[in-house]
């Protein structure tokens, strides 16, 4: 029996590694600025967990393999010191090995988190609510009108609660339920909750933020590939979470400002 | 026996006065025939109104597929030629003298992730089917506050809901899954009312003679009330006109 789970262990072991080496589910190809980075960052810690999982994987079924089965009057050896230097010393290792990958990983993080965006960045505001994003560009006057969220109403499409009747700045505010962003040029975004936690996650962008009700959370990437992609709700939010989705469409500056004035006339 | 048989003489007395008196409250006051009255006219605006703006439904593609070519609009004002406003309930808010229950099943559409009507008007009590013609859930929330509060997911395929309201309420409705959903339920005690549709038009026949107020109301514009007086089998023409802000 101890020789079979060595087996089953074994093979579970090959199998898993050959699933990541050979990529099967792997992410999708980047398409960011900064995605380079991160996907290093994952290779480096894929490499080192990995190489732990299959050393300690291999070393448990070489064990089960060599004692598992039970004989008559055989000692059973124990670690040195019983079971908490055991436990102590796995801790510890374990613990070294997730603070190195933090302490390497933040570094990526923050350079591209905690970095001021381009001054030149193009500017949307976010809204994340039960269960759908809405963007906001500001319009010709590149000013975005005030919010009030007293009115928000969504039987006449003010997601973002804006006052044109009093605020000249909010009349000319484009609302669209699809992001359309230029590629090669920096994007700011700027994170609102208007109920619960939300995520904005963009695999293809490398880049996955929360919406935290009442915090204004900034988020700034540069896309380089033209195209459509899909952006999801990472925070369960209730019952239409897996619902929570919307568009990013990534295309030439012109072709962006062609989208930008449709959209605009359409307001 | 004696006892008992006194007693059965008062039952008898006491329920037969009960009867009586309930029917007097009760029944409607007979009518003469011919003399029921009718108040008809239109319902438009002044001013700018809001645009009716495309509603983006890009994260259903089911529902973008529905309606392409012709995307749906937002409701909240609904206007049509002449400036005329649809979608706005005119019913009789005092002086209505009596109406039986309305038993009839009223029936309301999600399809296109749209609510089909956008305003549904009943009376308390009558029973409400709401089914869901999507191939994808959709989440019902009527926000009442006189009635019980509630909202249900009702998947794709999911039998009808019945329901209904007992109390008379304006209750928004809303979709906790589509944000641009939303309708409304009119829950009014008369049998005496009309929505407009495009042209604004409605009429209220069948009254008895009497004073009565007619309201108009328009979800965004509110309401306004008229007085009118009813003295036979006449036609009053009563209009309401709403000043329309584009904000």
């Amino acid at each position: 029996m101890g020789k079979l789970f060595a087996v089953v262990l074994t093979i579970i072991t090959v199998v898993a590694t050959a699933i990541f080496v050979m990529r099967v589910w792997w992410l999708p190809a980047d398409i960011s600025v900064h995605g380079p980075w991160i996907d290093h960052q994952l290779m480096e810690t894929m490499l080192s967990s990995g190489i732990l999982f299959v050393v300690s994987q291999l070393a448990l079924a070489l064990f089960v393999w060599k004692s598992g089965d039970r004989r008559e009057g055989r000692k059973i050896k124990i670690f040195p010191g019983g079971a908490v230097p055991m436990v102590v010393l796995a801790t510890v290792l374990v613990g070294a090995e997730i603070l190195a990958l933090t302490f390497v990983g933040s570094k990526v993080w923050a350079s591209i988190y905690q970095t001021p965006p381009d001054p030149n960045s193009l500017a949307i505001d976010v809204q994340a609510e039960q269960f759908a994003f809405y963007f906001r560009y500001p319009g010709a006057d590149g000013k975005f009108g005030g919010i009030h969220p007293e009115l928000m109403n969504e039987a006449s499409q003010n997601f973002f609660g804006l006052d044109p009747a009093h605020d000249t700045a909010a009349r000319d505010d484009i609302v669209v339920p699809t992001l359309a962003i230029p590629v090669n040029r920096p994007v700011l975004l700027t994170l609102r909750a208007k109920d619960v936690n939300h995520a904005f996650y963009v695999p293809e962008l490398r880049i996955q933020q929360d919406f935290v009700p009442g915090l204004v959370i900034p988020l700034h990437f540069t896309a380089t590939q033209p195209g459509k992609y899909e952006i999801v709700c990472t925070q369960l939010c209730g019952l239409g979470h897996y619902n929570m989705r919307a568009y990013v469409e990534v295309m030439p500056q012109e072709q962006f400002d062609q989208w930008l004035k449709q959209q605009a006339a359409q307001q | 026996m004696r006892t008992h048989s006194i007693a059965v003489l008062a039952t008898v007395l006491i329920t037969g006065g009960l009867a009586r008196s309930a029917s007097i409250v009760g029944a409607a006051p007979p009518r003469p025939p011919g003399a029921a009255g009718t108040i008809s006219g239109k319902v438009t605006y002044t001013g700018t109104p809001p645009k009716m703006k495309p509603i983006d439904m890009a994260k259903e593609p089911n529902c973008v597929t529905q309606h392409a070519g012709a995307p749906v609009l937002t409701e909240n004002v609904v206007t049509g030629p002449g400036n005329t406003l649809r979608w706005v309930l005119v019913y009789i808010s005092a002086g209505d003298q009596g109406s039986a229950p309305a038993t009839e099943t009223v029936r309301l559409d999600q399809k296109g992730c749209q609510y089909i009507p956008h305003v549904l008007v009943l009376q308390p009590n009558q029973p409400l089917d709401i089914y869901n013609d999507d191939p994808h859930s959709h989440n019902i929330h009527p926000l009442a506050k006189l009635n019980p509060e509630w909202n249900r997911s009702q998947p794709a395929g999911a039998p009808p809901i019945h329901t209904k309201w007992e109390q008379p309420e304006f209750i928004p409705v809303k979709c906790n899954v589509h944000p641009w959903m939303h309708g409304w339920h009119l829950v009014v005690t008369t049998s005496h009312y009309a929505l407009t549709g495009e042209d604004g038009a409605f009429t209220l026949s069948g009254l008895p003679p009497g004073k009565y107020t007619v309201t108009a109301w328009q979800e965004q514009f509110g309401a306004q009330s008229q007085d009118v007086t009813i003295s036979g089998s006449e036609t009053k023409p009563v209009n309401f006109v709403f000043k329309a802000t584009p904000y």
